[in-house]
């Protein structure tokens, strides 16, 4: 009896009594198989169709790999200017009214040419940006036959097509209803049971009850989505009293990692139905919810953080400090409120692999049903998952360079790219001290001539 | 399932644009898509808030004016064909042009037209002409509030002064070009296109 009881809340999938969703899940239960052969099918079929395409003289040349457009010249303002300047007073052998005696050619005033580093770096950034590319769905280098990921590509060949649509059939015919009835099948057992646990006396039944039937639940979701996780370095998985940060691209990123171990979500409170499962799942472990008006008071939520991590027993937190869903080719500025807390940092890599299907959630375009529709209208969700090293707060650093420290860390375990800017921006303007430090640095370099000059 | 983008491109348009611009084909389409992505509004043009939602430009102290380059006099929108005219004159030089058939005459590539642009970026009120007023101006949005009033004064009359050949206290377009005429101004304002 004991063995049958661990042995069904150890194997989720014993679970489903139906018929219909038992099949469904033998079907999804070798999901790896199956990706596979349909990410190797892929891709040599593309590469077929690539050197067919190679020859065809009608075919646009924007089928293919669409990197960059521009290279950019990575010089800072001072060399510039520097450059420039040398240039042009190095060939002046009559020596021009400009450049007078006494200071070497590469510290003078004010040149009419100062204009052409701005104005290059302005075209630069019109062409290609770094920032506003994060905020829509990567572009691939092929196509991966899902129509939403086709942005450029024109009409190819029939064969092309035909794949198409029966890749087409496959995903909303077969694929979409089966996961759909787990992803329904996953949220109400998790109300159910979270209700149910919320009845029992705090204590360790109901903790070990409570973490069996959170992994339970988030696991039948993750298949729900086909998603294929893999993760690395187990060992470093985050621990009571710790927080733990990883980069954000989608709602997603919580399911993700909350099959793999417990933690204490922190957010606002919505309505409808998402409330409806906040407010189970706080009954049967704490979670930290925020009323709207609270969210606004930094000091309430940071009070409110520092509490819980001062509580062993409670589960790790699970922050995004993000604060915003980006297109998981970059990581933005990380907030610095997670990291004023002082406690330990567990930071975690998420990385998709976009061939199988764009996991990023452009909030802008898309609601969440219509989100979530796609997702699982797509082949599957294929991703890795790192387990950073802990990281604490060193001495002498304060909080935005910890943030920065650990954003790099994650950056550099995922393989995005480290940026600065603020995931804000997606929706705000930028703030004027940036320009205003450009303009300091020029200031800088016409007036320490001066000095020079005064000096000489 | 065809493209959304460069179907609203047709290849007449291509041709066109590539005899005016000397951009290549596929230049031409990857830069419709960036266009395509900066029209927030999807109306086939862009205005002057779509070029500041770029933060690199926002910060860029002399972004206005770069802006500005790109909408012709008194208008407040920019197709794609004024887009290309524009980023046109970034392309580099090369040694042997092929379109020396344009009917315009000079390609808009040329070192003229590339000092045109940044003299452009000078005389605000665009009587070619760069008056004290203007270049204080451009100088104060270079240098924010790092400078005073009076040093500023200085460097900018120290510069009409070495500038102005003809007395009338501005700087014309040819005296502009002469000052210039040691900079290597074919690699400063040019931007390396791939492909």
């Amino acid at each position: 009896c004991q063995w049958l009881c661990k042995h069904l809340w150890e194997n989720d999938l014993l679970l489903l009594l139906c018929a219909h969703l038992l099949v469904a899940l033998l079907v999804l239960a070798f999901p790896k198989c199956s990706v596979d052969l349909t990410g190797c099918e892929l891709r040599c079929f593309y590469f077929q169709l690539t050197y067919q395409q190679k020859d065809q003289a009608t075919i646009t040349g924007d089928v293919c790999s669409f990197g960059w457009i521009i290279a950019k010249e990575p010089t800072s303002l001072e060399e510039e200017l520097k450059e420039i300047r040398r240039n042009g007073s190095s060939q002046d052998l009559d020596g021009s009214a400009s450049l007078t005696t006494g200071p070497s050619p590469s510290s003078s005033e004010f040149e009419m040419s100062d204009t052409f580093y701005f104005c290059r770096r302005g075209i630069e950034s019109i062409v290609d940006d770094e920032v506003t590319k994060r905020f829509t769905a990567e572009e691939l280098d092929s196509w991966n036959l899902l129509t939403r990921s086709n942005y450029n590509f024109n009409h190819i060949s029939t064969r092309l097509t035909v794949l198409w649509g029966l890749g087409v059939v496959i995903r909303y015919g077969f694929l979409l209803p089966l996961r759909l009835t787990l992803a329904i099948t996953g949220v109400s057992l998790l109300v159910v049971f979270t209700t149910m646990i919320g009845f029992l006396p705090n204590g360790r039944v109901k903790n070990f009850l409570s973490e069996k039937v959170h992994l339970m639940c988030y696991r039948i979701c993750v298949r729900a989505l086909t998603a294929i996780i893999t993760y690395h370095h187990s060992e470093n998985k985050p621990k009571n009293g710790g927080i733990c940060v990883a980069n954000h691209t989608s709602p997603i990123d919580i399911i993700i990692l909350a099959s793999d171990g417990c933690y204490a979500m922190v957010g606002q409170i919505h309505g409808g139905l998402m409330g409806l499962i906040q407010k189970s799942m706080v009954k049967a472990c704490p979670h930290i919810w925020f009323e709207r008006s609270e969210v606004k008071d930094r000091h309430l939520v940071a009070k409110r953080l520092s509490d819980h991590v001062k509580d062993k027993s409670k589960l790790p937190i699970l922050i995004f400090p993000e604060g915003t869903c980006i297109n998981n080719t970059s990581v933005m500025m990380f907030k610095k409120g997670s990291f004023e807390i002082g406690s330990t940092v567990y930071p975690v890599a998420i990385k998709y692999d976009p061939r199988f299907g764009d996991a990023f959630w452009n909030s802008s375009k898309f609601g969440m049903v219509n989100y979530l529709l796609r997702m699982m209208s797509s082949w599957a969700i294929v991703c890795s998952v790192w387990y950073l090293p802990p990281m604490s707060r060193q001495e002498g650093e304060d909080a935005v360079q910890f943030a920065n420290r650990v954003k790099a860390a994650i950056a550099r375990q995922g393989g995005l790219v480290d940026l600065l800017w603020d995931g804000g921006l997606k929706r705000g303007k930028v703030k004027d001290t940036f320009k205003e430090e450009q303009q300091k640095l020029y200031s800088k370099i016409l007036v320490g001539t001066q000095e020079d000059r005064s000096r000489s | 399932m065809g493209s959304r983008a460069s179907s609203l491109l047709r290849e007449e348009d291509i041709e066109e644009i590539k005899k005016e611009t000397g951009f290549s084909h596929s230049q031409i389409t990857r830069l419709y898509s960036r266009f395509h992505s900066l029209d927030k509004g999807e109306n086939g043009a862009l205005s002057r808030e779509d070029f500041q939602r770029i933060p690199e430009l926002a910060i860029n102290p002399l972004g206005d004016r770069i802006i500005n380059a790109f909408f012709p006099e008194g208008e407040d929108q920019v197709n794609f064909r004024g887009f290309m005219r524009t980023l046109a004159h970034f392309r580099p030089v090369e040694d042997n042009e092929k379109n020396k058939d344009l009917t315009s005459g000079e390609p808009l590539n040329s070192r003229t037209n590339k000092l045109h642009f940044a003299f452009q970026l000078y005389d605000l009120d665009r009587d070619d002409k760069i008056s004290r007023d203007e270049l204080l101006q451009v100088l104060r949005m270079m240098v924010g509030v790092n400078i005073s009033d009076e040093q500023l004064g200085s460097i900018a009359d120290r510069t009409i002064q070495e500038a102005d050949t003809n007395g009338d206290m501005c700087i014309s377009f040819s005296e502009f070009t002469k000052v210039l005429e040691k900079v290597d101004v074919e690699q400063k304002m040019s931007i390396r296109f791939l492909h």
